[in-house]
């Protein structure tokens, strides 16, 4: 069959599947909306919960970067799951306590002030719509190579499938919705691994295949992989090449923007118990895992991959010839993500390091690296291909894809319209709005969230990776210190939270973009982005940490100086730190 | 449930979140990243210990703790009668 028809079969059959459960699980009422009416399974949860923070940046991008830089690329897998340690210890469950549906609403009544429940949403909305503008664009792009469609088209139809589970399930149908996606996401990925753990090893668990024998070199995976990257003139795979401090501050900016993105924390709200919410954030943390183990070995297993198929006699052998070239590289030429080019017209592709050329090249005197281009967001869709899989494993990994960036887009367009028909209309500015008046509010907000990412990621102002850095380092600055001094200090008062939660987001703002340049519009930057020029050497990436440090510094200094909290406020906080009576609690 | 009790309640809490939060710091900042010299001789699979915990390791240790703290915390609910 047609590799086309097949992709066909595998993306649609998963769609209705979506599409399906969205309308057998819609919402009759705003608690169903927001939050599932509190009925969720915490291990359902769990899993819905893997799928709505494994965005398409996890399933397509991830292994890539890995691959692409080794050891010094663990910070993703360290930071994206050590954060779910601090969301179950320091946060989920006492937000579950105070049982209300939104961020901002714990912050506005914690704080008992509409200013930082207006901060709050401002943060909110925009970190969540930075986000999706990379889920949709990440959709758009599976979309084009999959389904043989120009990017404009995928677009169009990744907006038109969020809209019509997001909009018509919410939260309840979203939940299930995910659970489906994860399933899908998660056999998408292991299954191919699988298979390219046992060529390479023998061993069936990509997990362990990393850390075992080379079956072809009789010595262990990742010396193979050491040794033939040297030989290429490439850093090693398995040492440190970058600097400690900054990868010790971004893997901490990577952990505490997780534990502040509210799409994430809202899932807390929707089981029915505080223990369940604890017990929610383990069972979240295995099915995360479950792909975040087998992500390093996909990528060192791909990386040795690619080089086998470019030297097939051995690095030291004659390299591949252009006539040769497989199939998936001809199609990924297509999709302008890989490219080459005969630099020195002998027929044969070179691909070594030509910043630090290894002994080889310059004997033989090549003219430069043959292969250009390859954007590592290619690797896990092309993987498949690279292994010589067949070809429905292909049609999975693009069903694989397409749920990873689309379930997270539908988590945060729901963020995004509880924000904004919960706490800006329906806490600040007409508290009287009725039940049925607030659900079509929230799903009119959704539409026009959904058509304004489709807006961008059609004219995308050149920006992806900055972007959801942007999302995490405004989470990591702004959300995450007022929640956690809401619950663990009882002196924390409004004036410091909304100086804090603004010095935070401020400070990172003006890093980010004095690095990156204004709204990332290329060429505004004040300084180049490079280490020279960085304050102390941090990247703008690894800000966020360094936000959060001053948000909670601005807040402590702030609260010493200005009036104190109020006694209902802190019988409020004690309230949120024992679980019992959680279940009395009030959709207000 | 009075005053005295809650106190205790949460400072038990307290005490078993900083344990944990410790060894979450222990094993990825630490053993993944800062130590990793430290275990450079002890080898695994073709690298060294830290790299495994960078990649793998943690991340098992990070389930392990949320686990166990999920598991501490039912037991302390239970003892000062706080449960739902």
């Amino acid at each position: 069959m047609d590799q086309f028809v097949i992709n066909l079969i595998f993306v649609g059959s998963s769609f209705a599947l979506y599409i399906g459960i969205a309308i057998w699980a819609r919402a009759g009422s705003t608690s169903d909306f927001y939050a599932a009416g509190r009925g969720v399974n915490p291990i359902v949860n769990g899993a819905a919960t893997a799928a709505d923070w494994m965005s398409a940046a996890s399933f397509i991008s991830m292994a890539g970067l890995i691959a692409a830089v080794g050891y010094g690329n663990s910070t993703f897998l360290m930071g994206w799951t050590g954060g779910y340690v601090i969301l179950a210890l320091l946060l989920a469950p006492y937000l579950r306590k105070f049982g209300r549906f939104t961020v901002p609403d714990f912050i506005g009544d914690r704080f008992y002030s509409q200013t930082a429940r207006l901060v709050a949403v401002i943060s909110l909305l925009v970190m969540s719509i930075t986000y999706v503008i990379g889920q949709m664009t990440g959709a758009a792009v599976a979309f084009s190579r999959f389904l043989e469609v120009d990017s404009t088209t995928g677009l169009f139809i990744a907006s038109a499938v969020v809209f019509a589970y997001a909009v018509l399930g919410g939260m309840k149908g979203i939940t299930y919705t995910q659970l489906a996606q994860y399933v899908v996401l998660i056999i998408a990925y292991t299954i191919p691994a699988v298979f390219i753990s046992l060529q390479l090893t023998g061993n069936p668990l990509p997990q362990l295949g990393l850390f075992s024998t080379h079956t072809e070199t009789g010595q262990p995976l990742l010396q193979t992989l050491n040794e033939v990257l040297m030989e290429l003139g490439f850093n090693d795979y398995t040492g440190n090449h970058g600097s400690t401090f900054n990868m010790v501050l971004f893997t901490l900016s990577l952990m505490i923007g997780t534990a502040g993105l509210p799409h994430v924390i809202i899932r807390f709200f929707t089981v029915p118990k505080v223990a369940d919410a604890r017990t929610s954030a383990g069972w979240a943390l295995v099915f995360i895992a479950l792909l975040y183990t087998v992500a390093p070995a996909v990528g060192a297993m791909a990386r040795l991959n690619i080089i086998t198929t470019l030297y097939p006699e051995g690095v030291q052998g004659e390299p591949l010839a252009f006539d040769n070239k497989p199939d998936w590289m001809l199609n990924w030429e297509n999709t302008g993500l890989l490219r080459f080019e005969d630099k020195n017209g002998d027929g044969l592709i070179q691909y070594y390091n030509e910043a630090n050329p290894p002994q080889r090249a310059i004997d033989e005197g090549w003219e430069g690296n043959e292969m250009v281009l390859f954007n590592n967001d290619i690797l896990v869709l092309a993987n498949p291909e690279i292994a010589n899989l067949p070809g429905w494993v292909i049609g999975l990994i693009a069903a694989g894809g397409l749920a990873a960036a689309l379930s997270t887009a539908a988590g945060l367009l729901l963020a995004i319209s509880s924000a904004v028909s919960h706490d800006l209309i329906k806490s600040m500015i007409n508290p009287g709005i009725s039940e049925k008046g607030e659900l079509l509010a929230a799903r009119i907000s959704m539409a026009f969230a959904i058509a304004l990412a489709t807006w961008l990621a059609l004219n995308p102002p050149g920006f992806a990776a900055q972007t959801v850095a942007l999302a995490f380092g405004l989470a990591a600055s702004s959300l995450f210190p007022a929640i956690m001094m809401g619950i663990f200090s009882k002196k924390m008062n409004s004036t410091g939270a909304i100086t804090g939660m603004i010095v935070g987001l401020g400070s990172t703002v003006l890093y980010i973009f004095t690095y990156l340049g204004w709204f990332f519009i290329p060429g505004t930057n004040m300084l180049p982005n490079t280490p020279e020029n960085w304050l102390f050497g941090i990247s703008p990436l690894s800000f966020g940490a360094v936000g959060a440090a001053l948000n909670f510094i601005a807040a402590f200094i702030v609260m010493k100086i200005s009036a104190p909290v109020p006694v209902e406020i802190e019988e409020l906080v004690e309230s949120i730190r024992v679980p019992k009576g959680a279940g009395d609690a009030v959709a207000h | 449930m009075s005053d005295k009790s809650t106190d205790a309640y949460w400072k038990a809490n307290v005490r078993i979140i900083t344990i944990c939060m410790v060894i979450w710091a222990l094993v990825s900042f630490g053993f993944g990243i800062v130590l990793r010299p430290l275990l450079a001789g002890i080898p695994i699979g073709g690298t060294d210990l830290g790299f495994w915990f960078a990649q793998q390791g943690s991340m098992l240790t990070f389930i392990a703790l949320v686990f166990y703290y999920r598991w501490y915390m039912n037991k302390l609910d239970l003892e000062f009668g706080v449960e739902e």
